[in-house]
């Protein structure tokens, strides 16, 4: 028998999956602390750099990191992106700008947005500091952290900086 | 017994945004077909297959390995999947020629595809994970803040973004399997697009595409086959770095770097933008020919976007070291098959086939991939000669 209707070429089918994520024993630790308005950290037994979030294991020599080191909510903007898209389920209003922020005293840099700043002011090496939610709402999340804004401190060096960083890796 | 590989035969669709006429595996046994008649050779008579495609979440489609083996006509055959990110489809290629190479077979069909419009890839690269601010809009917005950081290092003008994607896209025009053909593509254009992820403009990011890939690898016995000259397989390398690392260079990964080094030292390359005639490079934004000229060693660290601005990648400015002629991930890119691409398009160059973006007299080739967070590498190098 001869099909001379149209094909069928395609059907719709929604995905819907509820995650329960095994959050381990390094980030538990953070988890714990950001409930509480903490910034944590851990240093490296062997090169020395701390990592935020902490990690149980350096990611450069595999050594067991131990030291919990806790950390200003403050640091500096390495790099940057502005992002002018609108996508499914996006939350954010466009454009928002998001960037790479090396928390003083913290080796790795953690991504978060950055606001109260106008877009063309923007720059590597600003001085910036974290905007809280109230501590009513905080649960165990890094968007207790609302956003970060300029503190309107001289810039840093970022290049010597991340340079710095970097003499640290291991071989 | 060990053995030299060579490629003996290419097939791959027409990239496109919607193939809406095939399923996954109806778009992949047509690449498939077309690389098994280039090496005349049948489905019965390939040892093994080797698969890969991003990850699935991007398509929806789960554990499409289930039926790749009978759709392909390869039940009770050796299948392999491979899973490395974006650079899936050069992994894919470097374990089939491995697999010849150590000579555990003798004709090796590999493939790498995807159905980007069977979901909605910008969403899955962007989950919001509940103990993360939701900040992540897709795999450009993921490379801008590098671009960026090039930018700053380098101090390159933001006008030589603009130009690699104006080269790719006028390249993809001499390639009949590109999925963009912009005929009347030139700098205003693509300068006028949209800025969605400062400094990333619309017109420097690849397309969505649904296309396949497919080359049969075979040892030396089975070299010329097909009737027609191999391309050789001279030195293949693979290396991946962690994610987060503090101090990590992602402008300029290690891995990437140390990648190249060890696939030069196979196959005695020295001064890469001499040694090769073209390149085949994953170049998804249009910044990461700049950047990716200086992590290969075709450009000293700060000197890529020299390299790129002074039409020494285009064909159209007849440069010494023409970069994606077949208009590359710029101009397509179905993810799985783009590692793949690039390998076998670094093939069609060194025999010869490829049609109106052929180098002139092509004898050596490099092909390279990334994927992850520019986190895996995988990279070949073939040419006309035996190694």
């Amino acid at each position: 028998m001869a099909e001379t209707r149209k094909p069928v070429t395609t059907i719709k089918t929604p995905v819907a999956i509820h995650y329960n994520y095994s959050i381990g024993a390094g980030q538990s630790a953070f988890m714990r602390a950001i409930r509480e308005g903490r910034i944590l950290g851990v240093r490296c037994p062997d090169t020395g750099k701390v990592y935020v979030p902490p990690r149980l294991t350096s990611v450069e020599t595999a050594s067991p990191m131990t030291e919990l080191v806790e950390l200003p909510d403050r640091g500096v903007v390495y790099t940057y992106c502005i992002v002018n898209i609108k996508f499914y389920d996006q939350v954010l209003d466009i454009p928002y700008a998001y960037g790479y922020i090396v928390l003083d005293g913290a080796d790795s840099a953690i991504m978060h947005l950055i606001q109260e700043c106008p877009v063309e002011e923007m720059r590597p090496g600003m001085r910036v500091k974290a905007v809280w939610k109230d501590p009513k709402e905080w649960t165990e999340s890094l968007e207790n952290i609302r956003y970060f804004k300029p503190t309107g401190e001289p810039d840093l060096p970022i290049e010597q900086i991340m340079n710095e960083i970097r003499k640290k890796s291991y071989a | 017994m060990a053995s030299r590989c060579a490629v003996i035969g290419i097939g791959q669709t027409k990239h496109t945004d919607k193939r809406l006429d095939v399923n996954h595996t109806g778009m992949v046994r047509e690449a498939c077909n077309r690389a098994l008649e280039d090496a005349r050779l049948s489905w019965k008579e390939v040892d093994a297959l080797v698969i890969g495609k991003a990850p699935d979440t991007i398509e929806g489609v789960i554990c499409p390995e289930l039926y790749m083996a009978e759709a392909l006509g390869m039940v009770g055959k050796p299948l392999f999947r491979v899973h490395t990110a974006g650079s899936v489809g050069g992994t894919t290629a470097i374990v089939g020629a491995e697999l010849v190479r150590a000579g555990v077979h003798d004709k090796v069909l590999v493939v790498g595809w995807q159905k980007q419009s069977e979901s909605d890839i910008t969403w899955a690269l962007s989950p919001h994970l509940p103990f993360d601010p939701p900040l992540m809009a897709g795999a450009g917005g993921f490379f801008a803040p590098h671009f960026r950081e090039y930018i700053r290092r380098s101090a390159a003008p933001d006008h030589v973004g603009i130009k690699v994607a104006v080269k790719d896209r006028r390249h993809a025009l001499r390639n009949p399997y590109a999925h963009l053909h912009q005929p009347k593509v030139c700098f205003e254009e693509i300068r006028d697009t949209p800025m969605l992820w400062d400094p990333l403009r619309y017109g420097e990011t690849c397309p969505s595409s649904d296309g396949a890939c497919a080359m049969v690898l075979s040892s030396e016995k089975y070299a010329y086959h097909g009737g027609t000259r191999p391309a050789w397989v001279h030195a293949t390398e693979m290396r991946s770095e962690p994610t987060i690392m503090p101090g990590r260079d992602e402008v300029n990964p290690r891995a990437g770097r140390d990648c190249a080094a060890a696939l030069y030292k196979q196959a005695g390359i020295t001064n890469p933008r001499r040694d090769f005639d073209c390149a085949e490079i994953y170049v998804a934004f249009s910044w990461f020919e700049p950047m990716l000229a200086e992590t290969l060693g075709f450009a000293e660290p700060g000197e890529g976007w020299k390299l790129s601005d002074s039409g020494a990648t285009s064909l159209d400015e007849g440069g010494d070291i023409p970069w994606n002629c077949s208009g590359g991930v710029l101009s397509s890119n179905p993810i799985g098959a783009s590692g793949t691409l690039r390998m076998a398009e670094a093939a069609l160059q060194v025999r010869g086939q490829a049609g109106a973006h052929q180098v002139d007299g092509a004898r050596l080739a490099l092909a390279h991939a990334l994927g992850g967070a520019s986190q895996f590498f995988a990279m070949w190098i073939v040419g006309s000669e035996k190694p």
